[in-house]
């Protein structure tokens, strides 16, 4: 393992890097004590995560989101007399709450989209969306060109995109495809299948199958994308959940007594549907992915690549046209750099 | 800043919510920690000292491992840095380590320049992880981050005080860095001198004013060990690769004929104490000080220094487009105005030349018709003559026919008498 290689590097002050692979270490050094340290960092400053819902009003969101997240999150439910008619365009309601869990505090934003895909005419109903999805990450990149920038960048992005199909059995509607396509290129979009206890197992299965015939053909990615996978671990791990891509769930926040425990379940006159019970429903594999195992991935995709797109978006145009963000300090300054530089020779 | 930092982003509608059942979030400190610990962590040490005061040697004790430095000479002409990069790997975690060595510090007869060097070397990286900020199409995850965490001051073990280079490297470096003195070659002082020296030392960074890293004391996981190290800065060390058999086991020491120094006994040096804190308790947070402190700091001043700022004379925030849009006018402004005046100097130049000529063609005129006169002169004056002297030849053939025409008339005058006479004389006959 020891295998020394020297990269001379030419430079005015003869520094030279020399990238040795490390010998064993004779002994303790207790470099990896510095996960603990981080770890602890970590639960100091708490976390974020934001969580946007998208269906057809009637679908289930807000129950989902109170049964992922084991509380009443959404004020939606709080009231039983759903006398808010069906609004005129898409509007966008952020709510936030802190939740703590074994000393792991996080600030959770649940964004809810009432309006969508409700009128007769839908065209564009997805732009008030998308135009929230970009408003955040502009608010973001303000704030990280500052000068006097704060030392946790306050982060409003929208890490996750859940996406409600409507369990119709057939195919993905148009609506549907539209707005995958559109909100693909810039959010992590999961699709699930709505109220899917009126499929029976074998409609179910068919369902996805087409579903994701309908996504391939369409050339829609959904989260998690083939092409962030980073190893061969992720890939294998990925291609498990794209299996099993849209999960169909069953929300509720109702428990029911069943063989003597109490289990969360919508009960019907045929038998109790239980939410966390994988035979049931496929709500337990939504929850794992969004929460247990993929949160911090999602973070990491949108920070690293949705946010970097669109930076790169916006200050590419904002070069062109001369206004706005310009890479200000970015293109001008090595592009002031240069001219001045050419200026002084002048 | 306790664990409120969440809770004092919150904005007023944001309430505390209570859960009934595990939903499982608690596992994302090791989500997050999963994810590191597949790239790898960077840690880079700036090792300031004396040539031959031990710093490689210390970091091959503290890293356990030899890193190959050969001696330095003690004869470079100024201070030079050598940075030498490692890949270190303990149980599953990669750490990939960076050590900076100066060679030549304080050898030099005038160590006016000595700190120059290395604050130089601290902003070129600091500069370079700028740049790749600012990039447009950057990969700021994949970025391997050189600049510096922890800067290790190595102070000669005298006894007395402080070096006045020390003072003025530490003063310089103290807003750049996380500095941490240690008092090298820590077995050549005796423990009471060893405590008075720390007295003095402390004592006399602090009333120099230099700001050296002190170990956070605000999580209240570490605050006790950290307050109980803070107290025995700067740490008195001994290096040594070395090892030595005491008792049946082989220590890391150093051997003389009065006695072992054992590195790792608490009793003999501060090794332990500076390993535990360098690496073990606070490697985390010198990384976290150098972004969020230092490297704040140096961006704010480049990009002050370039002249963009977030507000503008009345305090009002002014965007960075705006500052763009009026450096931009100025910057054409004065493109325009240099264009302008290269442009008159051509035109005054020109018109200097064009006088000049002028007077030359004058000159040359005058000269010309000058002679032209002169000319002129001479030749009346020889018309003149000639007209004299053509009056003089005509004067003088008249005269020449008159006086032949007289010449003439007697002549035949005498002919005629003698005609006369001729005729009468023949007549008589």
């Amino acid at each position: 393992m020891a295998e020394p290689q020297s990269k001379p590097d030419p430079d005015p002050e003869p520094k030279t890097e020399a990238t040795v692979t490390g010998q064993d270490l004779f002994g303790y050094v207790g470099i990896e004590s510095v996960l603990d340290q981080m770890k602890r960092k970590a639960v100091k400053t708490g976390f974020e995560f934001n969580i946007m819902v998208v269906g057809q009003s009637g679908l289930g969101k807000s129950t989902l989101v109170n049964t992922l997240f084991k509380s009443k999150v959404s004020r939606k439910s709080c009231n039983p007399s759903f006398e808010e008619g069906i609004s005129k365009t898409v509007n966008l309601q952020s709510i936030s709450h802190v939740i703590e869990e074994k000393g792991v505090k996080m600030k959770l934003t649940v964004i809810d989209t009432p309006g969508f895909g409700d009128q007769i005419n839908n065209l564009n109903c997805w732009e008030p969306i998308m135009k929230y999805i970009n408003e955040q990450y502009e608010k973001y990149l303000k704030e990280e060109i500052n000068i006097n920038r704060k030392r946790k960048i306050p982060d409003t992005r929208v890490h996750c995109c859940v996406y409600f199909v409507p369990p119709t059995g057939h195919c993905l509607r148009p609506l549907d495809l539209e707005f995958m396509k559109r909100l693909g290129k810039v959010v992590s979009v999961v699709p699930v299948i709505a109220k899917s206890d009126t499929l029976t197992l074998d409609e179910r299965q068919r369902f996805k199958e087409r579903i994701r015939q309908d996504l391939w053909t369409n050339g829609i990615k959904v989260y998690p994308q083939k092409e962030y996978d980073e190893d061969a671990e992720d890939r294998i791990l990925n291609d498990k959940i794209r299996e099993k891509i849209p999960f169909a769930v069953v929300g509720t926040d109702k428990e029911h007594q069943v063989n003597g425990k109490n289990v969360l379940g919508r009960k019907t006159n045929w038998g109790v549907i239980e939410v966390e019970n994988v035979a049931h429903c496929e709500f337990a594999n939504l929850r794992d992915l969004l929460i247990r195992s993929h949160l911090q991935d999602l973070k990491d995709v949108t920070h690293n690549i949705h946010y970097e797109t669109y930076r790169v978006r916006r200050l590419n145009e904002s070069n062109l046209n001369g206004i706005g963000l310009s890479a200000s300090p970015l293109a001008s300054m090595n592009g002031t750099a240069v001219r001045k530089e050419s200026e002084s020779n002048l | 800043m306790a664990s409120t930092d969440v809770t004092r982003q919150l904005d007023t509608n944001v309430r505390p919510l209570s859960m009934s059942g595990h939903v499982g979030f608690d596992s994302l400190p090791d989500q997050l920690v999963s994810r590191s610990t597949g790239q790898g962590f960077c840690f880079n040490i700036l090792c300031i000292g004396e040539t031959g005061i031990g710093k490689s040697t210390l970091m091959d004790t503290l890293f356990n491992t030899n890193f190959e430095n050969s001696e330095s000479t003690h004869f470079e002409p100024k201070v030079k840095l050598r940075a030498q990069t490692y890949q270190l790997q303990e149980s599953n975690v990669q750490l990939k380590l960076t050590v900076v060595n100066t060679v030549g510090f304080g050898d030099q007869m005038n160590k006016e320049d000595s700190y120059q060097h290395v604050v130089n070397y601290i902003d070129a990286q600091f500069e370079s992880y700028l740049q790749e900020e600012l990039k447009i199409k950057r990969s700021l995850h994949n970025y391997h981050d050189t600049r510096i965490h922890a800067c290790l001051y190595f102070i000669a073990p005298t006894g007395h005080s402080l070096k006045s280079l020390d003072l003025v490297t530490m003063k310089k470096l103290d807003s750049k860095v996380n500095i941490i003195p240690v008092i090298a070659k820590a077995d050549t002082i005796s423990k009471s001198e060893l405590h008075k020296f720390k007295i003095k030392i402390m004592s006399e960074l602090v009333s120099n004013g230099v700001q050296i890293y002190q170990f956070p004391i605000d999580d209240e996981n570490v605050a006790k060990i950290n307050t109980t190290m803070n107290s025995h800065l700067p740490f008195a060390v001994v290096g040594s690769t070395e090892e030595v058999k005491i008792g049946n086991k082989m220590v890391k020491a150093r051997q003389y004929p009065w006695g072992v120094v054992q590195v790792e006994n608490e009793s003999h040096c501060d090794f332990v104490k500076l390993r535990e804190m360098l690496i073990c308790v606070n490697m985390e947070d010198l990384r976290e000080q150098t972004h969020t402190r230092h490297y704040e700091l140096y961006r704010r001043c480049k990009l002050e220094e370039m002249g963009f700022t977030d507000t503008d004379a009345e305090n009002k925030p002014v965007s960075l487009q705006e500052t763009y849009e009026t450096k931009r006018q100025e910057f054409l402004f004065e493109l325009q105005k240099r264009e302008e005046e290269m442009r008159q100097m051509f035109v005054q130049r020109v018109k200097e030349k064009e006088t000049e000529l002028k007077d030359a063609e004058r000159e040359l005129q005058g000269k010309f018709e000058h002679l032209k006169r002169l000319h002129q002169e001479e030749r009346m004056k020889l018309d003149e003559k000639k007209t004299m002297l053509e009056d003089e030849i005509s004067g003088f053939s008249k005269r020449k026919i008159a006086a032949e025409l007289l010449q003439a008339q007697a002549f035949t005058g005498s002919m005629n008498i003698k005609k006369d006479k001729d005729r009468k004389n023949s007549g008589f006959m």
